[in-house]
């Protein structure tokens, strides 16, 4: 009985075409393989933030009144509540990290080289939410570091030319940092970026799917592979094993701190600082003077990031070389400084 | 030999029709939903002056962050016992300025624009001078106006 029941709904499902699909299936093979996993641990993580979120959801209300006092109530008197938003936050931030370093896999590795411009672009939207993930969550908690922090980077929209005032005005819900902030930053958090996001992944993955995964071999030379399933999913769930092992320890040894509730007529606290990813545009931000030329320091910080921002995006279309093999120095030098910027700048803004 | 060329136009037509419809309905949803997503205008108050609370309770070197209409604003009662007022609206990123007793100065602690105590910018890269308000002290109390 069961068994007809399982072939019925195996024959009505289309089980057999998934099976020959995944026999079918093969990845390349190379010196580099495991940069590979970063993409599937990204996603896992954003599963992990789905679940984690879906569990605070219970519990927390975006009300500037209610909003801290409920995270508080959570790490506090919930059971395991303190491990949920542990989880939550420390995801978020894995997240960041795994889908930068899956950027720069990519970007080491040349492929994003025709025919994977789309999956590269796809992708740098994809990591572009995921900070605005980070951004709008980083506000929901009503806390004084939350709130200065959202002050600067609303006000830092504000400062891009021609639809400034408006991004300022629609990311604020008004002219200030309010409740009316918190509640549009709750809605762009749990409703809006997640259904974006998960509708550009099924889009960046259903290319990977199309295209298949870079080989690095010239055209013509033969191509090491092995199967997807069950070779590659075993290993990419050997490395989701081990980012949950890093999360749980994470979470639990370095329980994500709360701070102090959000006082619109307090003083920014001395010491002040943004979460890790935008300490080197904070930190550049405080060394540029208040006038460059004719115009004021933080515009033109704010033009030059979006400008590099723009290029780094376009890097398919910069690099037209077919072969994924060939070196590209200029963009291996331009990719090197890169990360020379992010990770010393991001240690002089966390110490100076 | 039939001639498809009317019968081809009038399809072309149809789908342009079509098109434009779907078009034209599209951006007649569109537009009620991004004109619900920009908060409406609301009057900012329009406090001129305001009371920054008691004298006696600033001691010289000292500051007192205050609320002027929706912004906060600062009170400084300089060592020599004198009192100033600004917007704590620091220029540069928007964050709130707080006094710095040792220096003398007011201070941003978000990107370490610092004025001095006529708000002009001394230090960091704020690009303007904080707005500078009037400061009465009527009896006990000390009233801030703008300038």
């Amino acid at each position: 009985m069961l068994r007809r029941a399982l072939n019925w709904l195996a024959d009505r499902a289309g089980v057999d075409s998934i099976r020959s699909f995944l026999a079918h299936k093969t990845v390349p093979i190379h010196s580099a393989t495991i940069w590979y996993y970063f993409g599937g641990i990204t996603l896992f993580l954003f599963v992990i933030q789905v679940l984690t979120g879906m569990l605070l959801l219970l519990y927390y209300r975006p009300t500037p009144n209610e909003a801290f006092e409920t995270v508080q109530f959570i790490i506090t008197r919930v059971q395991f509540g303190w491990l949920v938003r542990s989880v939550h936050s420390w995801s978020g931030n894995l997240m960041v990290l795994s889908a930068m370093i899956h950027m720069f896999s990519v970007f080491f590795l040349r492929s994003y080289r025709q025919p994977r411009e789309l999956i590269w672009l796809s992708g740098m939207v994809l990591l572009f939410l995921t900070l605005m993930f980070g951004f709008s969550g980083y506000l929901l908690p009503w806390n004084t570091l939350a709130f200065f922090a959202t002050k600067v980077g609303t006000d830092m929209a504000g400062l891009v030319p021609v639809a400034g005032s408006f991004l300022r005005r629609f990311l604020r819900g008004g002219d200030e940092v309010t409740g009316a902030t918190l509640t549009r930053f709750f809605g762009f958090h749990v409703a809006v970026l997640p259904g974006l996001t998960t509708l550009l992944l099924l889009f960046h993955l259903a290319l990977v799917q199309k295209w298949g995964m870079s080989s690095r071999q010239r055209s013509g030379e033969p191509v090491s592979t092995m199967p997807f399933f069950p070779n590659f999913v075993l290993r990419e769930l050997i490395a989701w094993y081990g980012a949950l092992g890093v999360l749980g320890t994470l979470a639990a040894l370095f329980p994500w701190e709360l701070g102090t509730k959000a006082d619109p007529f307090a003083s920014a606290p001395a010491g002040i600082r943004p979460e890790w990813y935008f300490l080197a545009v904070f930190y550049t931000l405080k060394l540029i003077p208040s006038k460059v030329l004719f115009m004021d320091g933080e515009v033109v910080g704010i033009v030059v990031f979006g400008l590099a921002a723009a290029g780094w995006m376009l890097i398919p279309f910069w690099d037209r070389q077919p072969e994924e093999a060939e070196q590209h120095r200029l963009l291996t030098g331009v990719g090197a400084f890169v990360i020379a910027y992010l990770v010393v700048f991001s240690v002089l803004g966390y110490w100076r | 030999m039939p001639n498809h060329e009317p019968v081809s136009r009038r399809r072309n037509l149809i789908q342009a029709l079509l098109g434009a419809g779907f078009g034209a309905s599209f951006l007649s949803f569109l537009y009620p939903a991004l004109k619900f997503m920009m908060p409406p205008k609301v009057a900012e108050s329009a406090a001129n002056q305001v009371s920054a609370g008691k004298a006696a309770d600033l001691k010289p070197n000292s500051a007192r962050i205050f609320r002027f209409g929706s912004r906060p604003a600062i009170l400084v009662r300089t060592p020599e016992g004198e009192w100033r007022a600004f917007s704590a609206v620091c220029t540069h990123l928007n964050c709130t300025v707080q006094y710095n007793d040792q220096t003398h100065r007011i201070w941003c602690a978000c990107h370490n624009g610092q004025f001095d105590l006529k708000g002009k910018v001394v230090g960091g890269p704020p690009p303007r001078p904080l707005e500078e308000y009037v400061v009465h002290v009527q009896g006990d109390e000390v009233v801030v106006a703008r300038s």
